[in-house]
């Protein structure tokens, strides 16, 4: 073969396999967000959050999430309603969130004991939610759009992805690494990497349960590698598709609280 | 390479860091996890029960010979009670309170004074997928101002503001009726006070206020004292809102018929302030605008018992505009300011028949504020600084504190009111006696 040939004959090679392995890397990603965050078409879990420090003190946060999905099978916008119970002091809180892919969320607080309905700007996602060791954008979801994603060498329970942000301006990670189950497509662990390619902070699934036959984590801890702290999470009561009306995330329900849903 | 981390390890340079396999996933045995229908109670959840212990102290920063050293010394539990059914809930929140500065210790539930301040006790009626009624005692806000307030009508209480008691004192309970309606396009509150709730407001009893005829500020020395028209149905008033979303933008639109809130009326004859008739017509819009949000909102304040302005003992009508804007500054510090702005009705008229010595109002009274918020150490301490000023008034209001949840239980607040003027008639400017710092320790249960 001559060299134009042999180019060729490896450039056409290369065209087959490369379109192949973008497919793949964009079926895993869209899978595993799918299993993260948009499984059934609404969905409603009790949560309990310990949050501990490096010195091993623990704080708790409980609260009830409710979650219901715009279009379905579409994996874009959301409405979430979080419920708190614990603390006592945050009992009775409410927080209202609708998520936008490619647009800013709309996020609301209600502060009962003023009867306030406070509008709250959101425009950054890594930030603690609830002074825990989970920023917003974990709780609600980070857009596969926002990163560049190549599958690594697996394993034969995970795939392994890694992802690096398009703008690295609002982001805290140089690049996260995630393996995620290949039977599932369940995120099973992440790992962040700064600038300087250190681990500072890991996502880990505990435990996963099949409930209303959709795979679930039902245990899942955050760990800040540098300051030594870690949230652990637990969900229980967890129920999919409970036929969530749209009405219930709007300031209706803010302001009184939806009971029916919240035992 | 660690073995025994699941099958399959050995093949990957980053098999040294691939989790476990989490044991739920190797299982196809269905978990539930929801609770079947007979452990969910139908129809009702128990009783639930909470509240909180407070200890609170606080001093004025200067002397104030008409008042009492400590603007706050006071010992209170809040006990809350909540029963929901399906469509009724019902809810009752007392505060037991035992305050030796109060002036006067006689309970009245009405304005809050003795050991028992019933903070609310009323029922939730959801009448339908489109009404809900709530009855009784109850807080109402609404209105997009930050300490400003347009469209909101609710009764205040000034004195819990000024002397550093926690925030949600400054809402004053309504003895009211709200029934909500819910359409797709939007929806309608009304809420219909059956005897005027006015505000708990500074009367001299515990701050010192400018009295308008003494052309001074008095105290205990001065109590104001006020007629409150306080006739059941006839004495009423009513507030609505009519509110729906465009797009991600808050839009409303207020209607207030009622009374002045503080006593803005006076009453040569008697001597009594009085609180004259008023009707409030207002819009408001609420959004996002660069990352941050902003608002806007407008009322016009028709004093009904003085159309042309020419009743000296009563206040003039006025607009009120508001402009503000929030945004994140940084992680976990957030910023906002808010432009407020007063313009009298008949201004040529109320200097016309203003009393010779008595000082004079602007036609149009600006303020400034500003709030800053720091959220440190994993969001448990809480650094606040909130500020008025008044360019035209030459006054203002500083709020600083700092909130500490020690543990979930327990939290500390330290902080400090500061007012300041130029004058001692202005609206701030009368209360820089008043000017103190504050503690306090509140367990949760």
């Amino acid at each position: 073969m001559n060299r134009l040939t042999w180019t060729i004959t490896v450039a056409l090679a290369i065209s087959a396999v490369v379109p192949a392995a973008a497919a793949e890397v964009d079926e895993v990603v869209s899978r595993a967000n799918h299993a993260a965050y948009y499984q059934g078409k609404d969905g409603r879990a009790k949560v309990d959050m310990t949050i501990t420090d490096k010195q091993g003190r623990e704080r708790t946060r409980q609260f009830i999430i409710l979650r219901k999905d715009a279009d379905e099978g579409q994996d874009t916008d959301q409405k979430f309603y979080v419920f708190f119970r614990r603390p006592a002091d945050v009992n009775r809180t409410a927080f209202l969130v609708w998520k936008r892919t490619g647009a800013d969320d709309d996020r609301w607080m209600y502060l009962p004991a003023l009867d306030l309905v406070k509008r709250i700007a959101s425009s950054d996602e890594r930030t603690s939610f609830v002074g825990s060791h989970f920023f917003y954008e974990d709780v609600s979801g980070r857009n596969p759009d926002e990163d560049r994603h190549v599958l690594e060498e697996g394993t034969s329970d995970f795939y392994v992805l890694k992802s690096t942000p398009k703008d690295q301006s609002p982001v805290e990670f140089a690049s996260y690494r995630t393996w995620i189950h290949r039977g599932t497509f369940i995120p099973i662990k992440t790992e962040y990497y700064d600038g300087d390619g250190n681990l500072y902070r890991t996502y880990e699934a505990l435990g996963v349960d099949t409930i209303d036959g959709f795979p679930t984590v039902t245990r899942a801890r955050m760990s800040d590698i540098r300051t030594g702290g870690h949230t652990t999470i637990e969900y229980t009561d967890v129920k999919y598709d409970a036929g969530l009306p749209d009405d219930l995330f709007t300031e209706r329900y803010l302001r009184n609280a939806p009971r029916k849903y919240l035992r | 390479m660690p073995k025994g981390l699941g099958p399959g390890t050995s093949e990957s340079g980053t098999g040294l860091s691939a989790p476990v396999l989490p044991p739920g996933l190797v299982t196809d045995k269905e978990k539930s996890l929801t609770r079947t229908d007979s452990e969910i109670t139908a129809d009702s959840s128990p009783v639930e029960f909470g509240g909180f212990f407070e200890a609170r102290l606080g001093f004025r920063l200067e002397d104030d010979p008409r008042q009492a050293d400590s603007t706050v010394r006071e010992a209170r539990i809040q006990l809350e009670l909540q029963k929901d059914w399906d469509v009724v809930s019902l809810r009752t929140v007392a505060d037991l309170l035992f305050d030796p500065v109060a002036d006067d210790d006689r309970l009245d539930l009405e304005n809050g004074d003795g050991a028992l301040d019933l903070r609310e006790a009323n029922f939730l009626y959801r009448v339908s997928s489109r009404v809900d009624v709530k009855a009784g005692r109850q807080i109402l806000t609404w209105g997009t101002g930050d300490l400003i307030f347009i469209n909101d009508l609710f009764p205040k209480d000034w004195n819990s503001f000024f002397i550093g008691r926690d925030l949600e004192y400054l809402k004053a309970p309504s003895d009211a009726v709200k029934v909500s309606l819910y359409t797709a396009s939007a929806n309608i509150d009304v809420a219909y006070t059956p005897r005027f709730d006015p505000d708990r407001f500074i009367d001299g009893r515990r701050i010192s206020y400018y009295h308008p005829t003494l052309g001074e500020v008095v105290g205990r020395n001065e109590p104001l004292t006020a007629n409150k028209p306080d006739d059941w149905f006839s004495d009423d008033e009513l507030a609505a809102r009519l509110y729906w979303n465009l797009g991600s933008y808050e839009t409303a639109l207020y209607g207030y018929d009622g009374y002045w809130k503080s006593p803005n009326g006076f009453d040569g004859s008697t001597g009594f302030f009085t609180f004259p008739r008023l009707t409030v017509l207002g819009a408001s819009v609420r959004g996002p605008v660069s990352g941050g949000i902003a608002n806007a909102e407008v009322g016009h304040y028709n004093s009904r018992d003085d159309k042309d302005g020419t009743d000296p003992q009563v206040r003039n009508g006025e607009w009120r505009l508001l402009l503000g804007y929030e945004r994140e500054l940084v992680s976990d510090l957030t910023g906002s300011v808010q432009y407020y702005l007063e313009q009298m009705d008949d201004y040529g008229e109320y200097r016309g028949t203003l009393p010779a010595a008595s000082p004079a109002r602007d036609r149009k009274r600006h303020i400034l504020t500003l709030r800053l918020t720091r959220l440190a150490m994993n969001q448990n301490l809480r650094l606040s600084l909130f500020n008025f000023y008044s360019p035209s008034d030459e006054d203002g209001y500083l709020r600083a504190s700092a909130h500490y949840k020690m543990t979930d239980a327990v939290r500390f607040e330290l902080g400090g009111n500061y007012f300041y003027g130029v004058n001692d008639h202005t609206f701030f400017g009368q209360f820089e006696d008043a000017s103190n710092i504050y503690a306090g320790v509140r367990t949760g249960f």
